[in-house]
């Protein structure tokens, strides 16, 4: 393959500009600050602050309430991941088959994306509300003591519902389009041959279908870190007790509600940290597997 | 990271617009930009207020912002001032108070604004809880009490009555209480009590209407230093019986904050406590007959019941940036709007339009002069109970904890955690004292320099 060089360093440069300054403001410069804010001790108005190296780290490490977070987060984003794919997956290979009105399933599956995480934690709560929810309210009238509010279990289990609702429709696309690339002559085949359809399932459209699935899974998995602020800020606010913490929503009250910057910046850094870590395995995964 | 940037970016940019738009001319007002966390419809009966004092004179224009709630205001005006951009006045709520009197030359003390403008204030007339709380421990005056309430119990006489209890009496001690609670429930009600602000209500009123400390060193008043003392046995034994009515089905948990306020206009339950303020949601929602009463107390621990502690919020004036940075004249303007805001009749207004307290006893004579208590029965209780046991101890001033926001919310979870059964009243208080020291160690440290 032939690559297209400019003459000159002037023209490149000018070209890659914007993208380079998006960066720059963007990322660079707060995970900058971040990261020097990670190093200092400082009263909330900024007017002492002292170097104290790492001790951030080392205190935020050894905070029971930190790796009571990162389980949370763990628990949070494998359910989260599984129950989002698994349904994706179920509903994709449904939608797949030739019925009447795929198009408008599809459509409708694909709307849920759309929905902003707040307003979608408040449709859950409007269902799951012990008080005025219509499935809570329903719940404990059969006799099911549902409170969310109290019982962190099932606080867990509404966030991890509200939240894994609305990748579902992300995944199904990329499951669809998975598909619908592999070619209905290897399925034919495989049918000629004897291949019911659960075995055509197992032997032939999940292998080649398995670099979505780890693209979808490493996707997922940066959601639940990342994204799901909105559903746990609307649903639980983290409670109840510290039942629905997770380690993105720590940042959030350490540093908005606690103003305590330095924890919350050494809490972001080691956020960072991990999501290089996943986008790391990533890169190197589809490396692998694009050729084939 | 990113939304710290983005909201130093807004600021910034908020800055330049606002300078922008100052007018150049010499006589042109001197603008004071006054940020508070009142939603509506509240929000709007500031701005009224507000409006009423830029009508009053033509030397000072200040211009009333909404910021969100009171922790996002807390919030934005630290950023601000980081960026050399805050406002001149915010509405601070009573829990960041700690956090304020620690900053420092951040703050212009009222007592110090006053005086250099030539403006005097009587605080002396203002109600001891309410002046109390907002004072230095020497008893300088540092922030500008405003909009104030407390806590209190409101009762269903509807349900009272159907179980069999006198409904213009309500229960006085939490003993009385106890009895009412497993009557209501023999009458077919399934949750009788709950509780909103359980943390206020709960734990800071009831150490205060008992006349015992929350925090060392005058509840925080006295220094830094201080360290929790909720590990005591009305604490516990407080606690205890609250798990125990939970477990029983008389006490039921109804979330963080003000989220229970809506179970007692819903008619969910019979008794709930909670700000004074719940009263104007009752006036609009309740389909039932409810009354207003002090809060219960043990009646076997000498001493009680005293003064409960104020809620609500007070105005603290800021410097513009680390640099300082206020013309003489902005702290003038400052000063002018804090006399308008002490005079009696905008303050009664206040208080017979939106169920805060009076903070001043003379606006509590004009709103008596005017029959308010006879018109509106129950209105009282609040005022009564602030002012219960005569002048305020160092137990019942109120708090003065730097992180309290977060040592609130420590206490709340905690209690969650004890009423899903995970521990009793015991281990419930050793884990806040030992939680919240952590906050406070690392408040000192910080603030030391």
């Amino acid at each position: 393959m032939r690559k297209t060089i400019f003459k000159g360093t002037a023209l490149p440069l000018l070209l890659i500009a914007p993208q380079l300054l998006i960066t720059c403001i963007f990322f660079l410069w707060p995970a900058g600050a971040a990261i020097w804010q990670s190093l200092l001790q400082e009263d909330p108005w900024g007017m002492s602050s002292q170097f104290v190296g790492l001790r951030n780290f080392t205190e935020v490490l050894a905070e029971p309430e930190w790796r009571g977070a990162a389980y949370n987060t763990l628990i949070f984003s494998t359910s989260v991941a599984v129950l989002a794919m698994g349904t994706a997956l179920f509903l994709a290979v449904q939608a797949d088959k030739s019925i009447r009105g795929a198009n408008l399933y599809r459509t409708l599956l694909i709307w849920p994306y759309a929905v902003a995480p707040a307003v979608a934690a408040v449709l859950w709560l409007f269902l799951f509300h012990p008080s005025i929810g219509l499935v809570g309210r329903a719940l404990n009238q059969a006799g099911i003591a549902w409170d969310y509010k109290l019982n962190g279990n099932q606080a867990m289990l509404l966030v991890i519902i509200a939240a894994a609702w609305k990748q579902v429709s992300y995944n199904f696309i990329f499951f669809l389009a998975g598909l619908q690339s592999i070619p209905r002559s290897v399925l034919e085949a495989a049918a000629i041959d004897g291949a019911r359809p659960v075995r055509r399932f197992w032997t032939i459209i999940l292998p080649l279908l398995s670099p979505t699935a780890f693209f979808l899974l490493v996707v997922n998995l940066v959601y639940a870190f990342f994204d799901t602020f909105g559903v746990i800020h609307a649903l639980t606010g983290g409670g109840p007790g510290k039942a629905t913490e997770t380690l993105i929503y720590k940042v959030y009250v350490e540093g908005v509600q606690n103003v305590n910057l330095g924890s919350s910046s050494a809490q972001s850094v080691i956020l960072m940290v991990l999501v290089i870590a996943l986008t790391a395995v990533q890169f190197r995964f589809i490396e692998r597997k694009v050729h084939y | 990271m990113r939304r710290r940037f983005l909201a130093q970016a807004g600021l910034a940019a908020a800055a330049i617009a606002a300078t922008r738009t100052r007018p150049a001319a010499a006589q042109a007002p001197v603008e004071i930009q006054f940020w508070h966390g009142l939603a509506q419809p509240l929000g709007g009966q500031l701005e009224e207020i507000v409006a009423g004092f830029n009508a009053s004179q033509s030397a000072v224009k200040v211009v009333p912002s909404f910021r969100g709630s009171y922790p996002e205001t807390m919030v934005a005006a630290i950023a601000a001032f980081r960026a050399n951009a805050a406002p001149h006045v915010v509405q601070m709520f009573e829990v960041g108070t700690g956090t304020m009197m620690a900053a420092g030359r951040a703050v212009k003390p009222v007592h110090e604004l006053l005086s250099e403008a030539g403006v005097s204030i009587d605080f002396n007339d203002y109600l001891p809880a309410v002046r109390g709380y907002y004072q230095a421990s020497d008893g300088r005056q540092m922030s500008m009490p405003f909009n104030s309430s407390t806590a209190t119990m409101f009762y269903n006489k509807d349900s009272f009555k159907r179980a069999g209890l006198d409904p213009e009496v309500a229960p006085k001690t939490w003993e009385e209480l106890g009895e009412a609670l497993k009557k209501l429930k023999a009458a077919g009600i399934a949750n009788p009590m709950t509780t909103s602000w359980p943390a206020w209500v709960q734990v800071e009123q009831v150490l205060a209407i008992h006349n015992m400390p929350l925090a060392s060193l005058g509840n925080g008043f006295d220094g830094l230093g201080a360290s929790m003392q909720v590990n005591n046995p009305l604490m516990v034994r407080h606690m205890n019986n609250l798990i125990a009515w939970q477990r029983d089905g008389l006490f039921k948990y109804g979330g963080r904050d003000n989220a229970a306020d809506s179970l007692l206009p819903a008619g969910e339950v019979s008794i709930t406590m909670g700000s004074s303020s719940l009263r104007a949601r009752l006036l609009r929602e309740a389909r039932f007959a409810w009354g207003t009463a002090m809060l219960p107390y043990y009646g076997d621990v000498a001493g009680a019941p005293r003064n409960s502690i104020i809620g609500g919020a007070s105005f603290w004036a800021l410097n513009r940036g680390p640099q300082g940075g206020r013309s003489a004249a902005e702290w003038k303007g400052v000063a002018e709007f804090y006399r308008y805001l002490s005079q009696p009749e905008i303050d009664a207004k206040w208080h017979m339009d939106t169920g805060y307290v009076p903070v001043r006893r003379a606006s509590y004579q004009v709103a008596k002069s005017q029959g308010f208590y006879e018109k509106n029965p129950g209105t009282e209780v609040a005022i009564e109970q602030l002012l219960r046991g005569g002048e305020t101890t160092p137990n019942t001033r109120g708090i003065r904890l730097g992180g309290y926001v977060e040592i609130r919310n420590i206490i709340q979870e905690e209690m969650e955690k004890s009423f899903q059964g995970q521990q009793n009243g015991q281990q419930a208080m050793e884990a806040v004292t030992q939680r919240a020291n952590t906050v406070l160690r690392n408040f000192e440290r910080q603030n030391r320099g």
